[in-house]
């Protein structure tokens, strides 16, 4: 069952670098990643990737395959033809720190800049009551398992580091989306959705969704939605009170 | 060369559950916090956890209460707990579920707005905190987002996000600093760069997860190298239970490469059944005597369960999981196991498909993108794997302290809280409830503190050269070492053990410790993979020699150490434990026997006489009387 595949592969550090020709075993079952360690275990004892779960549900594992951006633990080695060239390289919106690893500092650093979770004063742990229905737009938004690729395809910083400054990206965007759709955030984040993480930038073309390995809906739940709230809100102030407002008293009480 | 030094004091050596809530607590006592870890915030393996979280909550069946879990943790893990961690688990879990939820944690709802509870294995109650498949995400990710929020408020207040609490991300310890008897830092280096690190701290908290590189089949990442037991037991700390390893009974077996690969509990929770070749349901032939009155006999009484739970008993694919592993090895054994070499596991006759797709998301994905299986229209074909390590650094129940001053460990590093098996979803609240208690007590303990400890030039120098070693020597592929490491240990110290395949375990893996020595490795030091694994060799041969020692000496079988030359479970051998030291310099290790302490009597009084009487000696079932006795005198 097994065979002889080519892989291309970026190899390089610090800004330089080349891809790199090899020839190697696959075998039946096995996804591009497997390829990969094959790789280090016998010809390329330094070769850099991240990984940690080799089963889609930590996001270590982002790279482009066919420059496609990928988890390279769940792209099968069987999509292909066994005659295929695949080509390895890193996500290109980040700065390359060796091989297929790169710097994702920048989704970190967008992190640390929106506000956190800001519940009502008054609620203390254990008494948060929430319907279902009311915390599955959330959820949908918490299945991200930060593999920064809808960062990495989004055109707005994908080769424009000029905007990277002002936009925090599909990832964070989301994140502010989903914030303020807890029925218990009570902090005011559409100005600071529009005005500091640069959501009108987006001009919604949805490659995001389209990589996510997660199949978030980011464009048309998240995105869309805030800024529709956006308009909202900047057409009339009070019906973002009352809709918060509203919001959670209707959760407690239904 | 130059080696970059930071103070601080408390350092956490693990981003996972224990190690966040660890530096959360130390961070929110006033302490200057690092954490630090080898792959990128957010990635550990706590991101893994499927199945939830248990703690009574009560919100599902209003029965359950603090008393039921601590019976139920004590029976899982067959009365070899240390009861007061038991204890403190039980009472503490449902407080620290709450506070994540304060913290943004979204958990499924119950029809009341509650935090929905799902049942698990060898627990009495629908227990489990949950969302979905993907518990131990919610779980991390609310405590970075704590983290992170921390770092907000001191922005705020010193115009610095990092001013109390720093991530140092993709950094791996290799040694613990001590001066004289006390910790006084810790060593590593940057696996982006291979630059050198120092950490100046009086306290160190270990959580570094477990051991599970050293099998091949293994629901574990590369993280797992059991760093953390050996940085402790070169430290001087002792390690407990080492002994016994969960074989979780439902990885993944095809294709080849994903083998190993974990298979929710929920599945069963959720109605999935096991069958053999011949199509049986063979769990309800592999009910042991200890367990008899409290799971269904025959498959309607099974498959009423699942609606009604007060007028039924539990299906039999629910017993504690070292039941579970050793029933489908000995079905697959016996000839009776799929085509792939495991057991079918079918939730696809049990569930409409719709139904399958909500609760187990992700357990429909993994299948359908690395197998090519569609678990609502077919069933998936399972069988053990390495998962879990319930030995680990002995530690005080309260504090989380080790037996060297300043080191404190928490979560599945740890040893004690799972005696000899851990009940699915135990982890993840032990690591929320024992992670707060050893960063409290890691604070405490600096707070305390007359002197600084300092780390000598020496010992310095001492790490760096041990880190660079296998850089400046062109010798052997360590790749090789572990591929041999890990079949010996597989093959040998696995789910069933022998005396004569364990000695022989032992002298293989006195010879890969030699060969250990002697791996080298190509390249340079940015972002190295191969030197990064010669210097995990050490700490999994030292592991890998304390699990082959422990279970050569305990000579019956229990939990996770099942020994075919002792197939039965002593009640001598539930009073000794077995505790490992090491030289500094790893060579030797020695293992001694010590008293397991009495449970105090108002827990031990928790328990029917019955069912004790099938664990305890005659002497500790004397104590029983006396306590039951004293327990009644104090209602009076
Ligand atoms: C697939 C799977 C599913 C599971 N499902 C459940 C479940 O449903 N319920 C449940 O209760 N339990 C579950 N478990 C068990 C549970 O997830 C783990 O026991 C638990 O997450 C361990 O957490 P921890 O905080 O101790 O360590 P981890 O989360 O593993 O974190 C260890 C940390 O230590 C760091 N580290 C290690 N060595 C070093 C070093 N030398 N230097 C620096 N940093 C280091 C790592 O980088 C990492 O950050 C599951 C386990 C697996 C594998
Ligand atoms: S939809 Fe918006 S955020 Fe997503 S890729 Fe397009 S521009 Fe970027
Ligand atoms: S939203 Fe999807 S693509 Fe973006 S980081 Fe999260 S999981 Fe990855
Ligand atoms: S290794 Fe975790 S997502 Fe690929």
């Amino acid at each position: 069952m097994s065979y002889k595949a080519k892989f291309r592969v970026w190899r390089g550090e610090g800004g330089e670098g080349k891809l790199e020709d090899f020839t190697v075993e696959v075998n039946e079952g096995e996804v591009v990643l497997d390829i990969i360690h094959r790789l280090q275990a016998t010809q390329a004892p330094d070769l850099a990737v991240r990984w940690n779960c080799k089963a889609g549900k930590c996001g270590s594992c982002s790279m482009e395959i066919n420059g496609k951006p990928r988890l390279g633990c769940m792209t099968r080695m069987s999509t292909f033809e066994e005659d295929e060239t695949i080509t390895v390289t890193p996500m290109r919106t980040f700065p390359v720190i060796k091989d297929l690893v790169t710097d994702v500092s920048f989704n970190y650093d967008k992190a640390r800049q929106i506000p956190s979770f800001t519940p009502p004063a008054d609620v203390k742990p254990g008494e948060y009551r929430m319907k279902q229905v009311d915390v599955e737009r959330s959820q949908e938004f918490r299945k991200c398992i930060e593999c920064f690729m809808c960062n990495n395809v989004c055109h707005v910083i994908r080769d424009h580091d000029e905007n990277k400054p002002n936009f925090a990206g599909p990832r964070f965007l989301m994140r502010i989306a989903e914030l303020d759709m807890h029925p218990y955030d009570v902090a005011d984040r559409k100005d600071i959705a529009q005005d500091e993480h640069g959501l009108g930038y987006c001009n919604i073309t949805k490659c995001c969704t389209e990589v996510c390995p997660e199949h978030i809906k980011i464009t048309d739940n998240a995105l869309i939605p805030m800024k529709e709230r956006v308009v909202d809100r900047r057409y009339d102030p009070l019906v973002w009170l009352g809709n918060k407002i509203f919001k959670r008293s209707d959760s407690k009480t239904r | 060369m130059e080696i970059e030094r930071h103070e601080y004091d408390v350092v956490v050596i693990g981003a996972g559950g224990a190690g966040l809530r660890a530096a959360i607590e130390a961070r929110q006592q006033g302490k200057k916090t690092a954490i630090v870890c080898k792959s990128l915030f957010g990635k550990a393996h706590t991101v893994m956890a499927e199945g939830g979280a248990a703690a009574a909550m009560g919100n599902v069946n209003p029965n359950d209460n603090w008393q039921v879990h601590f019976r139920d943790t004590m029976r899982g893990g067959k009365f070899l707990n240390n009861w007061r961690m038991a204890e403190l688990h039980a009472m503490e879990a449902p407080d620290r579920v709450w506070e994540l939820e304060a913290w943004g944690a979204l958990f499924d709802r119950t029809k009341d707005g509650k935090i929905s509870q799902r049942n698990f294995g060898g627990h009495e109650y629908p227990r489990l905190a949950h969302v979905g498949d993907r518990t131990g995400l919610e779980l991390i990710r609310t405590l970075q987002q704590r983290v992170v929020a921390l770092q907000q408020e001191d922005y705020a207040v010193h115009g610095d996000y990092e001013a109390y609490i720093k991530v140092f991300a993709e950094c791996t310890i290799t040694r613990l600093m001590k001066d004289g008897d006390a910790i006084a830092g810790a060593f590593g280096y940057w696996r982006e760069n291979g630059s050198l690190i120092a950490f100046d701290a009086p306290a160190v908290v270990l959580a570094t997860g477990g051991i599970g590189k050293s099998y091949v089949v293994t629901s574990n990442s590369w993280e797992y190298t059991g760093d953390g037991h050996a940085l402790a037991l070169l430290a001087g700390a002792k390690l407990i239970n080492m002994e016994f390893i969960q074989f979780h009974p439902t990885g993944m077996v095809w294709p080849p490469s994903v083998r190993g690969i974990l298979v929710t509990e929920s599945v069963r929770g959720d109605g999935g059944v096991l069958r053999n070749s011949e199509g049986k349901r063979f769990m309800f032939d592999y009910i042991p005597e200890v367990f008899k009155d409290k799971y269904a006999t025959t498959e309607e009484e099974a498959d009423r369960w699942y609606t009604d739970q007060a007028g039924n008993r539990r299906p039999p694919e629910l017993l504690p999981r070292d039941e579970v592993a050793r029933a489908i090895n000995a079905e697959v054994k016996a000839g009776r196991g799929s085509p792939q070499g495991g057991v079918f596991l079918d939730v696809s006759t049990r569930l409409p498909a719709e139904e399958i797709r909500r609760r187990l998301p992700s357990m429909h994905h993994q299948f359908k993108e690395l197998a090519d299986v569609d678990i609502t229209t077919e069933p998936m074909q399972v069988g053990p794997t390495c998962h879990y390590i319930m030995g680990g650094v002995e530690v005080d129940a309260d504090t989380g302290a080790a037996s060297v001053p300043g080191l404190f460990a928490a979560g599945e590093v740890s040893g004690g809280m799972h005696g000899s098996n851990r009940l699915g979803g135990n982890s993840l609240s032990d690591l929320l409830v024992f992670g707060r208690r050893a960063g409290a007590g890691a604070a405490s303990y600096v707070d305390d503190l007359a002197r600084r400890p300092k780390a000598s030039e020496a010992t310095l120098t001492e790490a760096r050269n041990e880190a660079l070693a296998p850089l400046e020597r062109a010798g052997e592929n360590p790749y090789e070492v572990h591929h041999e490491l890990q079949r010996t240990m597989n093959d040998l110290v696995g789910i069933i053990r022998k005396a004569d395949e364990v000695a022989e375990a032992m002298e293989a893996v006195e010879k890969l410790k030699e060969r250990a020595r002697g791996v080298g490795a190509a390249g340079t030091r940015i972002y190295n993979p191969g030197w990064h694994l010669c210097l995990d060799l050490r700490n999994m041969l030292l592991v890998s020699e304390c699990v082959a020692r422990a279970a050569l000496i305990r000579q019956e079988s229990r939990g996770g150490h099942t020994r075919d030359d002792f197939p039965g479970m002593s009640p001598e051998w539930r009073r000794r434990l077995l505790v490992c030291s090491a030289t500094d310099d790893g060579d030797t290790v020695t293992v001694e026997e010590q008293f397991q302490p009495s449970m105090r009597a108002d827990l031990i009084a928790l328990f029917d006489r019955d069912e004790l009487s099938k664990y305890l000696t005659d002497e500790e079932l004397a104590e029983y009387d006396a306590a039951v006795a004293a327990v009644a005198a104090v209602k009076e």
